[in-house]
C-alpha cells in the first residue's frame, strides 16, 4: 500500500545546527575582515557594503584529488564541429572550457576562489555578538514609537500615484484577449482591403459585408476599452508601528597641538566601532563632528580626521558646541543621542567648573550614553598609572561616573586596545557582573 | 511507442496538485511500471516538502538524517545563496536508496511534474535500487535509516561527552580521507574464535616438539642478522596489517595507536557512508538513464491510454529535452556529459537495436539485434552492469555520431591538444573504450595506499601514491590532507608517490610531528 506524506509542516530550519556551526567556524575569518575594514575605511562606511566576503582558510575541505593540469590524460567531448583524426588544437585558455576546475568549484572544494558572503546582518552579529546596549537605553528605544509604510501586495483602489502600471496592464491585456477585443493590425488590415476594393469602383456584396464587419469591430472596441477600471491595481501600503530608530553620534575630539597624528588615529577606530556598532542597533544614524583647541567648531568628517590645527585646550567650547547643537536639531524626545569623545586629557586648569557644569545640565542628562576614552602613548602612560597622577579631564570626568551610569572613561593606547576597551564598555550585563 | 486510441478520461486537468489528483496517478502509473515494464521495486513512500526541506535535505548529501557538522552548513549556505538569487534551480526530487524507498517530491511541482518524478524516481530509480548488482552487494536498503538514525545520534552523544570541537576536529579529519574509504572487494571473512584457538593451539605445539635446550648456547647474533630479524619481523608486521590497504579510513580506524574507541566508531560511521555512496558514483550514467527512460516510457503511455491531456504531455516533454540536453564542448553551458543525456540516449538507443537494428547494429551487436525484447534487455544491463562496462558494451557507432563524440589527447608536455578519434569508422571503438575509461573507479579516485608502517621504531605510517598517466597529486590539498592523516595516526606520516611504470619517485609529502 502506498502513502504519501505531507511533510511540509514539518518543523523549519532542520539544518540550522549545521548553519550556526558553519558560522563559529568563519568567526575567526569574520573578525579579520572586519579588522582589514576599520583599518582602511571611512567610520560611515564600515559594514556598509552589503556582503563581506572572506577567504575560505580553515573552510575548505580538502582531499586527494588529481591535479589535471600535468600529465597525459584522454578526455571525449560531444559536438565535433569541424575536427577530423590527427587535428592539432592549440590549448585553450585556462578555465575555459576545463571541466575539473568548474566542478570542483561548484563543490567548494579546496578551491581559493570560493568566497562565502555572510550577510551584514550576520556579520556584524558575528561581531558584536558579545555586546549591548545598557539596559536603561532598551527601555527608551522603546517608548517612541514611530510609523513605517510598508508594501503590502495589490489593491483595487488607491491614489493616482500608486498605480502599479505593470500589473494594470498585464491584466487589461489579458482582458482584451479573453474578450476578443479587436486589434489594430486586424482593423486596419479590413480597412486596408476597403480601400483596396473602394478604389475598383465596384460596390460589390463582398464589399458591403466588409463594410458591416468593420463597423462591427468599430463597435466591439468601444465597448471593450483598452483600459478597463477593472484592470487598473495600485501598489497597497500598510503602515507598521516601530521604535524610534533614529539616532544621532556626538563625535568630540582635542586637535590640539598636543595629540599626535597616532592618537588621532586611536580615536578615530573608537568612532568607528561606535558608529558600525550603534548602526547595528538602529536604522539610521547620524554623524555629528566636533574638534576642538581653545575653539570648538563643527566639521566634516575628512577635516575632522586630516587638518591640523593649533591653539589651546579648553573641552568646554567643544560641550558648548554639542549643547548648541542638540538644542538646534536633535529635539531630545525625537532622538536617540551619543557620544564619544577623545582627548589626551589637556585642558586649561580654569575651565574645570564650566565643564562639569556642562555635562552635568545640559549633555548627560539627554544622552543615552558618552563614553571618554583618553588616547596617549606608552610614556605618558608610565606617568599616569599611577592613581595619583590623572591628567586634568581625567580629574573631572572622573567626579562624574558615580552620579551617572550612562557616562563611561577608559584608557587607551595601542591600535590593539581598541576593541576590548569597546567591548568592556558594552559588555553584556550578565557576563560584566560574573 | 505503440499509439493506441484514447479511451479513458484524464485523470487530472490543470497544473494544481492535490493528494487525491496524487494518487490516482500514482495507481496508474504503478499499474504500467509493473505490468508492461515488469519493475521490481522497494515499497514506495513519497513524501511531499517544500523548497525550505529541498535546501535542508541538500546539506545532508540528500540524506533525510544525517548527523550535524559545519560543513553540511556550509553546503547549505551556499546552495541558499544561489537558489535565492535565482542562479540555481532546485532538483525537482530526492530519492533514498531505501527500503521503503523513500522519494521527495516539491510542493512547487506541477501535477504534470508530479507524475514524471514519481515516474522517474519511485519507479526508475528505485527499480535500479533494487537490482543493480553493485548496489545489491555493496548498500543495505533495509537497514541504512536505522543506520543513520544511530550514526546521528552516537556522534550527538560523542559531542555531549567529549566536546563539540573534538568530534568536530575528528570528522574533519575523517572527511579529508571519505574517498579513500571504501572497500573495492569484498574482505576475507574473519575467522571464528574457535578456528583462531585451534590455530594457537597448533603454533603452541610445534613450538613444544621443536625445542632444543642447545640452542641456548649458540653464540650471540651479529648486528646484521639484528637487522635481518628486525626486517623479517617488519615484514611480518606488515602481512598481518593485510598492506597494502587501499582502504585508508578502514586502517587507520582499525589500527591507529592514537584513537581512543568512540573515534574509532566515529571513523566507521564516515566510512559506511562513503561506501554506501560507492555504488552511485560508478553508476551515475546508468542510474539516471534508467530513471529517464522509465519516465519517458511511462509518461507516453499514460498520454496513449488518455490519462493525460496534450497539455501536460506538451509540459512534460517540455521539462524532459531539458533535462537530457547535451550542450556541445563549446557551449557556455558545457559542463561535462550530462549522465541524463548519455544515459537516456544510450537506453533509447539499446530498445531501437533491439527491435529496429540496422545493418550496422547487427554487425556489431549480434546478440541483442532485432531481439525483440527491448526491456529484457534493459533490465538484465541495468542488472549486471555499472557505467564503465555498461559503455564499452552498449555505446553504439550511431549515438558517437549523433553525439559528435571525438576524442582529445591532452599531453601537459606538449604545446598542442591532439584529436585522437573522431566520428568514423577508425574512431568508434577508440572513443568507446576512452569514454568507458573516463567512467572506472581508477578515473575518479587515486590510487593511495598503505604501503608500510614502522612498528619498531618511530611508528612511522607510510602511504603510496601510484601515479598514472604522469597525472600527479594536487599538492596543496595533498599537504593537507596529510595534516589529517597524521591527526588520526598520531605519529609521523609520509606520503610518496610514485610512477607506476617506471618506479621513480616522483614527490614525496611528510608530516612530522615534534
Amino acid at each position: 500500500m502506498m502513502h504519501f506524506i505531507d511533510r511540509r509542516l514539518n518543523p523549519k530550519g532542520k539544518s540550522l545546527p549545521n548553519r550556526q556551526r558553519f558560522i563559529r567556524r568563519a568567526r575567526t575569518q569574520i573578525r579579520k575582515a572586519v579588522k582589514d575594514a576599520i583599518n582602511d575605511g571611512k567610520v560611515a562606511d564600515v559594514g556598509h557594503k552589503g556582503r563581506i566576503s572572506i577567504p575560505t582558510k580553515g573552510l575548505n575541505e580538502p582531499r586527494f584529488r588529481y591535479d589535471y593540469s600535468k600529465g597525459k590524460h584522454d578526455r571525449i567531448l560531444p559536438g565535433n564541429k569541424e575536427f577530423s583524426t590527427g587535428d592539432q588544437i592549440k590549448r585553450p585558455p585556462k578555465g575555459g572550457e576545463g571541466e575539473g576546475g568548474k566542478k570542483a568549484s561548484e563543490e567548494g572544494d579546496g578551491e581559493d576562489s570560493f568566497q562565502f558572503s555572510l550577510s551584514r546582518e550576520e556579520f556584524l552579529e558575528v561581531f558584536f555578538e558579545d555586546l549591548e546596549l545598557p539596559d536603561l537605553i532598551k527601555t527608551s528605544l522603546k517608548e517612541e514609537v514611530d510609523f513605517e509604510k510598508q508594501r503590502a501586495g495589490y489593491v483595487r483602489s488607491g491614489s493616482p500615484s500608486n498605480m502599479d502600471l505593470k500589473r494594470t496592464m498585464r491584466h487589461s491585456l489579458a482582458r482584451r484577449i479573453s474578450m476578443k477585443r479587436p486589434g489594430n493590425e486586424e482593423l486596419d488590415e479590413l480597412r486596408a482591403e476597403i480601400l483596396a476594393l473602394e478604389a475598383k469602383g465596384r460596390k460589390t456584396q463582398k464589399l458591403k459585408t466588409m463594410q458591416e464587419k468593420l463597423e462591427r469591430l468599430e463597435k466591439r472596441r468601444r465597448f471593450i476599452p483598452y483600459i478597463d477600471p477593472l484592470d487598473v491595481r495600485y501598489k497597497s501600503f500598510i503602515k507598521i508601528p516601530k521604535p524610534n530608530t533614529h539616532a544621532v553620534m556626538f563625535c568630540l575630539m582635542d586637535v590640539s597641538g598636543s595629540m599626535s597624528e597616532g592618537m588621532k588615529d586611536l580615536a578615530k577606530r573608537f568612532f568607528m566601532l561606535l558608529h558600525l556598532f550603534l548602526s547595528t542597533q538602529y536604522e539610521r544614524v547620524e554623524l555629528v563632528f566636533i574638534r576642538h583647541t581653545h575653539l570648538a567648531k563643527e566639521v566634516d568628517e575628512e577635516t575632522f580626521f586630516y587638518s591640523r590645527e593649533t591653539g589651546g585646550t579648553i573641552v568646554s567650547s567643544a560641550l558648548e558646541e554639542m549643547k548648541t547643537i542638540l538644542e538646534d536639531r536633535y529635539p531630545q524626545g525625537e532622538w536617540n543621542i551619543y557620544a564619544a569623545q577623545a582627548s589626551d586629557g589637556d585642558n586649561f586648569a580654569s575651565d574645570r567648573e564650566k565643564c562639569l557644569e556642562l555635562m552635568n545640565e545640559a549633555i548627560l542628562p539627554f544622552c543615552q550614553y558618552f563614553a571618554y576614552i583618553e588616547v596617549m602613548d606608552e610614556q605618558e602612560l608610565e606617568i599616569f598609572k599611577d592613581e595619583q597622577n590623572m591628567t586634568d579631564l581625567w580629574r573631572i570626568y572622573a567626579q562624574l561616573t558615580e552620579t551617572f551610569e550612562n557616562f563611561a572613561m577608559r584608557r587607551v593606547v595601542k591600535p590593539n586596545d581598541i576593541f576590548p576597551v569597546f567591548k568592556d564598555l558594552f559588555a553584556k550585563e550578565q557576563a560584566k557582573k560574573a | 511507442m505503440v499509439q493506441a486510441q484514447a479511451t479513458q478520461q484524464p485523470l487530472y486537468e490543470g497544473a494544481e496538485w492535490t493528494f487525491k489528483k496524487l494518487d490516482l496517478v500514482f495507481d496508474a502509473i504503478e499499474e504500467i511500471a509493473k505490468k508492461e515494464l515488469g519493475l521490481d521495486v522497494y515499497p514506495n513512500q513519497i513524501e511531499v516538502i517544500t523548497a525550505e526541506q529541498m535546501l535542508d535535505a541538500y546539506s545532508g548529501i540528500g540524506m533525510p538524517l544525517m548527523y550535524n557538522h559545519w560543513s553540511f552548513g556550509k553546503s547549505f549556505v551556499r546552495d541558499e545563496f544561489y537558489y535565492r538569487k535565482g542562479m540555481r534551480g532546485l532538483a525537482y526530487e530526492i530519492v533514498i536508496n531505501s527500503s521503503p524507498c523513500i522519494s521527495y517530491v516539491m510542493e512547487e511541482n506541477s501535477m504534470t511534474m508530479q507524475a514524471l518524478v514519481i515516474a522517474h524516481a519511485a519507479f526508475g530509480h528505485n527499480h535500479f535500487f533494487k537490482n543493480n548488482h553493485l548496489f545489491r552487494q555493496w548498500t543495505d536498503a533495509e537497514a541504512i535509516l536505522d543506520y543513520m538514525h544511530f550514526a546521528r545520534k552516537y556522534i550527538g552523544k560523542c559531542e555531549e561527552r567529549y566536546g563539540v570541537e573534538a568530534v568536530e576536529e575528528l570528522l574533519d579529519a575523517a572527511h579529508a580521507l571519505r574517498e579513500n574509504a571504501v572497500d573495492r572487494y569484498s574482505r576475507p571473512a574473519k575467522l571464528s574464535h574457535e578456528m583462531e584457538r585451534q590455530r594457537m593451539e597448533a603454533r603452541q605445539e610445534h613450538e613444544r616438539t621443536s625445542y632444543r635446550d642447545i640452542w641456548r648456547t649458540l653464540p650471540e647474533r651479529s648486528k646484521d642478522e639484528d637487522e635481518k630479524a628486525k626486517s623479517e619481523r617488519q615484514k611480518q608486521i606488515i602481512k598481518k596489517l593485510g598492506l597494502p590497504e587501499a582502504n585508508l579510513l578502514y586502517f587507520l580506524e582499525k589500527h591507529s595507536p592514537a584513537l581512543q574507541e568512540w573515534q574509532r566508531e566515529i571513523l566507521r560511521i564516515v566510512r559506511n557512508i562513503a561506501q554506501y555512496f560507492y555504488p552511485q558514483k560508478q553508476t551515475k550514467v546508468m542510474n539516471e538513464g534508467c530513471a529517464c527512460f522509465c519516465h519517458y516510457f511511462i509518461m507516453n503511455r499514460l498520454f496513449d491510454k488518455g490519462l493525460i491531456t496534450e497539455g501536460s504531455m506538451l509540459e512534460f516533454i517540455d521539462y524532459h529535452t531539458r533535462v537530457v540536453a547535451q550542450p556541445d564542448f563549446d557551449d557556455p553551458r558545457w559542463n561535462g556529459i550530462n549522465p541524463y543525456a548519455l544515459g537516456f540516449a544510450m537506453m533509447q538507443d539499446i530498445y531501437r537495436i533491439c527491435h529496429s537494428p540496422t545493418e550496422e547494429d547487427r554487425a556489431w551487436f549480434p546478440d541483442i539485434a532485432g531481439c525483440g525484447e527491448g526491456i529484457a534487455v534493459l533490465k538484465d544491463a541495468w542488472a549486471n552492469f555499472r557505467d564503465e562496462s555498461f559503455i564499452l558494451q552498449f555505446l553504439s557507432p550511431k549515438l558517437i555520431r549523433d553525439f559528435r563524440l571525438f576524442q582529445i589527447h591532452d599531453n601537459s608536455a606538449l604545446p598542442h591538444l591532439k584529436v585522437e578519434a573522431i566520428h568514423n569508422e577508425q574512431g568508434y571503438r577508440k572513443i568507446r573504450s576512452a569514454l568507458a575509461k573516463s567512467y572506472t573507479v581508477s578515473a575518479m579516485d587515486l590510487d593511495i595506499q598503505v604501503a608500510d608502517v614502522e612498528f619498531d621504531g618511530d611508528r612511522a605510517l607510510t602511504l603510496r601514491h601510484m601515479v598514472h598517466n604522469d597525472v600527479p597529486i594536487e599538492g596543496k590539498e595533498a599537504e593537507e590532507v596529510m595534516k589529517r592523516v597524521a591527526q588520526l595516526w598520531g605519529y609521523d606520516v609520509g606520503l610518496y608517490c610514485e610512477d607506476a611504470v617506471n618506479g621513480k619517485i616522483l614527490a614525496t609529502y611528510d608530516v612530522t610531528l615534534s
